[in-house]
C-alpha cells in the first residue's frame, strides 16, 4: 500500500504539476521535536500537500493496559503525553473509579486540581516555548523551561519522581504532601506572574513572532467542531468548551468562581499563543484558589472499602491492612469490578483526554481506549498547512503542540 | 427521556436500544440492524438533534466478553458543543468480514480514528475515502487489538526485512 494519501484534493490554482516536488520532513529533524513525519508536496515554497505519516512510536499502550491492573497502568499512562504526566494519571483513574462507583476525599480532590493544573502550566510553557524557539525567539524557550523547572520541583517533592511521578491511585493518591509542597506552591504562585509577564513581553508584540504566526493556519468555529478538536485549539477559534466549566469533576465545581475559560475568535497560531497564555494565568488563579482552600483529612478513600492500597503502617501492623494489601496485589483478587464500560474525559493541557475502559469482572480492564488530543489535532495538521509556505510549518506544529507519544501511543 | 431519544424514536422505531451506566447514555445499533440504519441515526443525532462533535470514536473486541453475543464494537461518543450533552451510539459488526458505514461524510474528524479502528481491530469502514493503515507499518498483516491476538505478537519484530545500506 503505497504511503500517498488517495484522498484526491485539489490542486493550488495554476500550479503546474511539472514544477511540484516532494519534500520528506521528518521522522527526524529538529521541528517536529518528536516522532513524527511529513511528507510535503511543495510548488516553489508553498505547500500544495501533506501527507502526515505516524506510528513511530506506537508501542501498543492500550494492549498494555488490558493486561496490567488498573493501579499498574498508571505507569504506562504517564508515558502518553509526558509534558504533563500527572494529566494523564489523574484522567486515567478518574475513569476507574467512575466504573468502580468510588467517591474520592476532598483532600484528594483538591490535591489532584492542584496537580491537574501545574500540569497544564507545565505544558502550556513547553508548547509556547519550543513554538518561540523554532520561530527563532530563543529567550521566551530559557524563561518557560526556568519554570517548568520549578514545577518539576515541586512534582519531585510531593511524588519523588520528576518526569514520571505516577502519584495517583485508585481511590487516592500514592501519598500525602508536605508542609514543604505547599510551601513551594505559594512561592510558585507568587513568582509565576512574573515570569509570564516577561514571557509576553517577548512575544505577544515581538514583530518576527507576529508576522510568522498571525493569519497562519487559520481554523474555522465550523471546522474545529466537525474535525473534533478539543481543547485551547478549538477555543482558540471561538468554540467555548471547557470540560472543567461543563462537566465539572474533582474540585472544579468549587472553585469555579475562580477561574474563566479563556477563548479567542481568531483561529490562527497567534490565537492559540494567546489562549495558552491566558490559561496559564488561569490555571495559576485555580491553584492559588485550591492551595488556600485545602481541606484537611485522609486523602484515600476508607480502608473499610476495600478499594485502596493500604499504607505501610497499615500493612504490618494490623492483619485488615495485610489481608488488604494482598487482596489487590494478588493477579487474581484485585478488584470486583462491573461488567460494564464508561467513558470519562478530563480536560488536560492538550484537549479533551478520555478513556473508554470495559470492564468484565475481573481486577484488570477488558479493553483501555484512549481518545488522545494530539492525534485529533495532528490529523488537521494538512488541513491547516495547505496554501501556506514551507516555513509555516514549524509554526503550525507547535502551536498544535503534537506530543508523539500520545500520538503513537 | 432525553430529547434527543423521542425524536430516534419517531424516526427509527424498534431499530435501537438503550442503556446507560453512571452518566453515560448509550444507544445500541445491533450487527444485523447497523449496516442499514447506523449512518442514518447517525445524521438524524447530528442534524437534528444537535450533536454536532464526534468527541470519540473507538473500537471494542468482544470476543470472550460474559454475555456477549456479536464481537466487534464501534463506539461513536457524540457531544452537543452547546448544551454539553453526550450520547454514547454502540454498533456492532461481527466476523467474517466486519464493515460498518463511514461517518467521514458527516464529520471530518472520523478520519483518523476510523483508520486507527480499521489498523487496530480490522473493522472496515465503507465509504471511507482512504482507508490504510495509521498506526502500524503497511505490510503488517494481523489487528493487535483484537483478543486473539497474543500480547507478545506473533514474532512480527524479529522477523522485519533488514535493510542494509547497500540496498536502501
Amino acid at each position: 500500500m503505497p504511503l500517498e494519501a488517495t484522498i484526491p484534493l485539489d490542486d493550488v490554482a495554476g500550479a503546474d504539476r511539472e514544477y511540484l516536488y516532494t519534500l520528506n520532513f521528518g521522522p527526524q529533524h529538529p521541528a517536529t521535536h518528536t516522532t513524527l513525519r511529513l511528507i510535503l508536496t511543495l510548488d516553489g515554497e508553498t505547500v500544495v500537500k501533506a501527507v502526515p505519516d505516524i506510528g513511530y512510536l506506537h508501542s501498543g499502550f492500550e494492549k498494555l493496559g488490558e493486561d496490567l491492573d488498573f493501579n499498574q497502568y498508571v505507569t504506562i499512562v504517564d508515558r502518553m503525553n509526558y509534558i504533563s504526566p500527572v494529566a494523564n494519571e489523574i484522567a486515567w483513574h478518574h475513569t476507574v473509579e467512575k466504573l468502580l462507583g468510588i467517591e474520592i476525599t476532598p483532600r484528594c480532590k483538591y490535591l489532584r486540581t492542584i496537580l491537574a493544573e501545574l500540569a497544564r502550566i507545565s505544558d502550556h510553557l513547553l508548547c509556547i516555548g519550543a513554538a518561540a524557539l523554532d520561530l527563532g525567539a530563543l529567550t521566551a524557550f530559557l524563561y518557560a523551561f526556568n519554570q517548568r523547572e520549578k514545577v518539576y520541583d515541586i512534582i519531585e517533592a510531593t511524588a519523588g519522581q520528576r518526569f514520571h511521578p505516577s502519584y495517583t491511585r485508585v481511590g487516592g493518591l500514592l501519598a500525602d504532601i508536605s508542609d514543604d509542597v505547599i510551601a513551594r506552591i505559594r512561592d510558585f504562585v507568587k513568582t509565576f506572574p512574573k515570569a509570564h509577564a516577561d514571557i509576553c513581553r517577548l512575544l505577544n508584540r515581538n514583530r518576527i513572532f507576529v508576522d510568522r504566526t498571525k493569519g497562519i493556519g487559520v481554523l474555522t468555529k465550523e471546522e474545529a467542531i466537525n474535525r473534533s478538536c478539543s481543547g485551547p485549539v478549538a477555543r482558540a477559534s471561538g468554540v467555548v468548551r471547557d470540560l472543567r466549566k461543563d462537566e465539572p469533576y474533582l474540585a472544579y465545581g468549587e472553585l469555579s468562581s475562580a477561574f474563566k475559560v479563556v477563548c479567542a475568535k481568531g483561529g490562527d497560531c497567534y490565537n492559540r499563543y494567546l489562549v495558552r497564555m491566558g490559561e496559564m494565568i488561569e490555571s495559576l488563579n485555580i491553584v492559588a484558589a485550591a492551595v488556600e482552600n485545602l481541606p484537611a483529612g485522609p486523602v484515600n478513600v476508607d480502608l473499610d472499602e476495600k478499594l485502596t492500597i493500604p499504607d505501610k503502617t497499615a500493612t504490618y501492623r494490623s492483619i485488615e491492612g495485610l489481608i488488604q494489601h494482598f487482596e489487590l496485589f494478588m493477579w487474581n483478587r484485585r478488584w470486583e469490578t462491573p461488567v460494564e464500560e464508561v467513558y470519562g474525559a478530563n480536560e488536560t493541557a492538550n484537549g479533551e483526554l478520555g478513556f473508554y475502559v470495559v470492564a468484565d469482572g475481573s481486577g484488570k480492564a477488558f479493553r483501555a481506549r484512549t481518545r488522545p488530543p494530539s492525534f485529533i489535532h495532528f490529523s488537521i495538521f494538512p488541513h491547516l498547512i495547505e496554501g501556506h509556505q514551507i516555513s509555516d510549518v514549524p509554526a503550525v506544529l507547535g502551536s498544535l503542540n503534537i506530543i508523539a507519544a500520545e500520538l503513537d501511543r | 427521556m432525553p430529547a434527543y431519544l423521542d425524536t430516534l424514536n419517531a424516526r427509527f422505531p424498534g431499530e435501537f436500544s438503550t442503556s446507560e451506566f453512571r452518566d453515560n447514555k448509550r444507544v445500541i445499533v445491533s450487527a444485523e440492524k447497523a449496516p442499514a440504519v447506523l449512518f442514518g441515526l447517525l445524521k438524524c443525532l447530528k442534524e437534528e438533534c444537535g450533536f454536532d462533535m464526534l468527541a470519540e470514536l473507538g473500537g471494542i473486541d468482544y470476543l470472550n466478553y460474559p454475555n456477549a453475543t456479536d464481537r466487534y464494537c464501534v463506539v461513536y461518543g457524540l457531544t452537543n458543543t452547546t448544551t454539553g450533552e453526550r450520547v454514547f451510539v454502540k454498533a456492532y459488526a461481527n466476523d467474517p468480514d466486519p464493515q460498518l458505514p463511514s461517518v467521514y461524510p458527516l464529520w471530518r474528524g472520523a478520519d483518523w480514528m476510523e483508520r486507527e479502528v480499521y489498523d487496530l481491530f480490522g473493522v472496515r469502514f465503507t465509504g471511507h475515502p482512504d482507508l490504510r493503515r495509521i498506526l502500524l507499518p503497511h505490510e503488517f498483516t494481523a489487528h493487535p487489538l483484537r483478543k486473539d491476538y497474543p500480547l507478545r505478537g506473533y514474532g512480527e519484530r524479529h522477523n522485519f526485512p533488514t535493510i542494509t545500506r547497500a540496498e536502501s
